[in-house]
């Protein structure tokens, strides 16, 4: 009780000053407020925007944790220092302290960069804008990390988060008036600004750019690399992943996305508390394997050779697309952003479909963007008002012709 | 300014700030985006566009009385575009490398909504000497902005100025580069063109409360 006391108390000393809204945004982020409504309230509920989105970062747990494993091991792999693991998801191989420190070491400072600076953005604003300091950054914050590859330098992250808080969301008005998902345009930001850094063989296996720089200065050493599976596909290579391994995460990627087993449990979690989604992720799977279907289709009609550049990704089984890049974790983590989704229920259906459709749409068609999933959830983030506005009108217009019919 | 009436020095600082014709009217976006990747490319279209609509301005100021006001657009079109010809064979004739960076944007200058904006709201209005200055000042203004989001494109996106390389070699990696600092690629895509621009938008209305309009 002694720091919530504390806290109190310097909330109370700068009440009125331009610091005020920076001491309580850390008071009510740690603790329930000291006071709190009495009496004629109509609604009562536990949950706040600070619980809904430390709910969410609850979810994404698992997958941080899974990444520093990850990072360790595909490092190890690479180097040839220990084996793949195969078959079961519990192997000791996989899940060791070696692993996990290389991990660690290297995702939690990209945790401290996203928050440091993305939470000193979001308080700068708030003091100079007078109001609350907004909960929005938090789940942000965790998502930042996930989907950026290991090796990204740390001042890079640190612009792109400058440049997608303050013009993914802070012009726009601030939390809950964005239009774009902040992490996603931060990740767009990378992509566009540093392609060398997040994209190609050398950079999802940590140490594979310092490795291959040592090299070229005349180091005798072997070189590494780990390619994404979508990028093998893309260029026609053989994929060395078993779909078992593809499943289970034990794959080269983005920090948190490689594991979609985890990311399942995350989405489960999310549907179970009512935090996220289950229209726009449902839709989204069923847009994906619809155009997968498609494509496997036009494959089996002959109509693409198989020396055709766009064959690797058309023949990927449809269902294996759910399970490869980052497609399972934009869809549970990013596409059911509340503020940047549609609204009504029926423009769910609509959104989570076509943000489906589309992520293997550009997958398969543009080979030099293989994420397709976060430019179709960006993309679907500007059409979502559209969609709302033509749900909203059709009932409106439906309920018309009722009245008419019952009248008449 | 002692040279020019109080009434005159508006017509030149006017554009400059308060009634910007890119941030303001918001007119003449597609050139501040397509030739802004390199500040030379905005240097000379700033200039280019200026000399147009200086000497169009006197050019019609001049004819103002006679031309009939059916075909006047016809007019103006034919004035402009002898101007921008003129431009885009002195750019052919001394520097045709840099002629070629503006490609058709040069040509452009013909629809350049600011240009014609001119000829329309004052040139048909005032005398020669007055539309000279309208002129310069809105060619000016219109310059100010392509400079400013030009030095940024340029400075992050390619990491020289002008052509220099002020921030050292990355190739070489001298200079910043040796400390890890790579050029921001997006940068050099349209898109940031407009942020940028946004940007300034964004000062200059923080900056003078009155000029926010809802």
């Amino acid at each position: 009780m002694g720091l919530k006391n504390n806290l109190h108390k310097l909330k109370l000393k700068y009440k009125g000053t331009k610091m005020e809204p920076a001491f309580n945004a850390i008071h009510t982020f740690l603790y329930m407020p000291n006071d709190t409504t009495h009496g004629g309230t109509h609604i009562k509920a536990a949950d706040d925007l600070k619980r809904t989105m430390n709910t969410v970062i609850m979810a994404m747990i698992p997958c941080l944790i899974f990444g520093m494993f990850n990072a360790g091991y595909q490092h190890n792999l690479a180097t040839g220092d220990i084996q793949a693991v195969a078959g079961s998801f519990f192997s000791s191989g996989f899940w060791n302290l070696d692993n996990f420190l290389i991990g660690f070491w290297k995702i939690i400072p990209l945790v401290i960069v996203s928050y440091g600076v993305g939470l000193g953005i979001e308080f700068l604003f708030a003091i100079i804008k007078k109001h609350e300091v907004e909960e929005g950054y938090l789940v942000t914050g965790m998502l930042v990390p996930l989907i950026v590859p290991i090796d990204i330098p740390l001042w890079m992250l640190a612009v792109a988060v400058a440049f997608g808080v303050v013009i993914g969301k802070e012009v726009f008005g601030g939390t809950g008036m964005n239009i774009l998902n902040p992490a996603l345009t931060i990740r767009a930001f990378l992509f566009f600004a540093y392609p060398t850094w997040m994209s190609g063989d050398k950079v999802w296996v940590e140490g594979a750019v310092e490795r291959t720089r040592e090299i070229a200065a005349g180091a005798n050493l072997d070189a590494i690399s780990g390619e994404t599976i979508l990028g093998s596909l893309a260029q026609g290579k053989q994929v060395a992943f078993s779909t078992w391994d593809m499943f289970m995460g034990f794959i080269p990627g983005s920090v948190g996305e490689t594991s979609t087993i985890l990311i399942l449990l995350g989405g489960l979690f999310l549907i179970f508390t009512k935090i996220g989604s289950w229209r726009i992720m449902l839709s989204s799977v069923l847009g994906a394997i619809t155009m997968g279907l498609i494509f496997n289709q036009i494959v089996d009609a002959g109509i693409i050779a198989q020396g055709s550049k766009f064959y690797g990704l058309m023949s990927t089984p449809f269902w294996e697309h759910l399970i490869i890049g980052g497609f399972a974790f934009g869809v549970v983590f990013m596409a059911t952003d509340p503020v940047t989704a549609s609204q009504t229920n029926k423009g769910k259906w609509y959104y989570g479909f076509f943000v489906g459709f589309i992520s293997i749409l550009i997958r398969v068609f543009n080979p030099a963007y293989p994420e397709g999933v976060m430019l179709a959830i960006l993309l679907m983030n500007v059409f979502a008002p559209t969609i709302d506005h033509y749900v909203v009108q059709g009932n409106i217009k439906q309920r018309k012709k009722r009245l008419k019919a019952k009248i008449a | 300014m002692g040279l020019l009436s109080k009434k005159d020095s508006r017509l030149i600082l006017d554009p400059l700030a308060d009634n910007n014709p890119i941030t303001i009217q918001v007119l003449g976006i597609c050139s501040a985006l397509a030739i802004t990747a390199q500040l030379q490319a905005a240097i000379v279209m700033a200039i280019s566009v200026t000399a147009v609509v200086a000497i169009g301005n006197v050019v019609i100021s001049l004819m103002r009385n006679v031309i009939p006001s059916k075909i006047r657009i016809i007019v103006q079109l034919v004035v402009v575009a002898v101007l921008v010809i003129i431009v885009d064979l002195i750019l052919k004739a001394y520097s045709y490398e840099l002629s070629k960076t503006l490609s058709v944007f040069v040509g452009l200058i013909i629809t350049n909504c600011i240009i014609m904006g001119r000829f329309e709201a004052f040139a048909l209005a005032n005398g020669p000497w007055r539309s000279f200055l309208d002129g310069i000042g809105n060619g000016a203004g219109y310059g100010l902005i392509l400079v400013i989001v030009g030095f940024f494109r340029e400075l992050f996106g390619s990491g020289t100025l002008l052509g220099f390389k002020v921030l050292g070699d990355p190739i070489e990696k001298t200079g910043l580069y040796a400390f890890g600092y790579e050029n921001n690629g997006f940068m050099l895509l349209s898109p940031m063109a407009l942020i940028v621009v946004g940007i300034i938008i964004w000062v200059q209305r923080s900056r003078n409360k009155a000029l926010i309009e809802d």
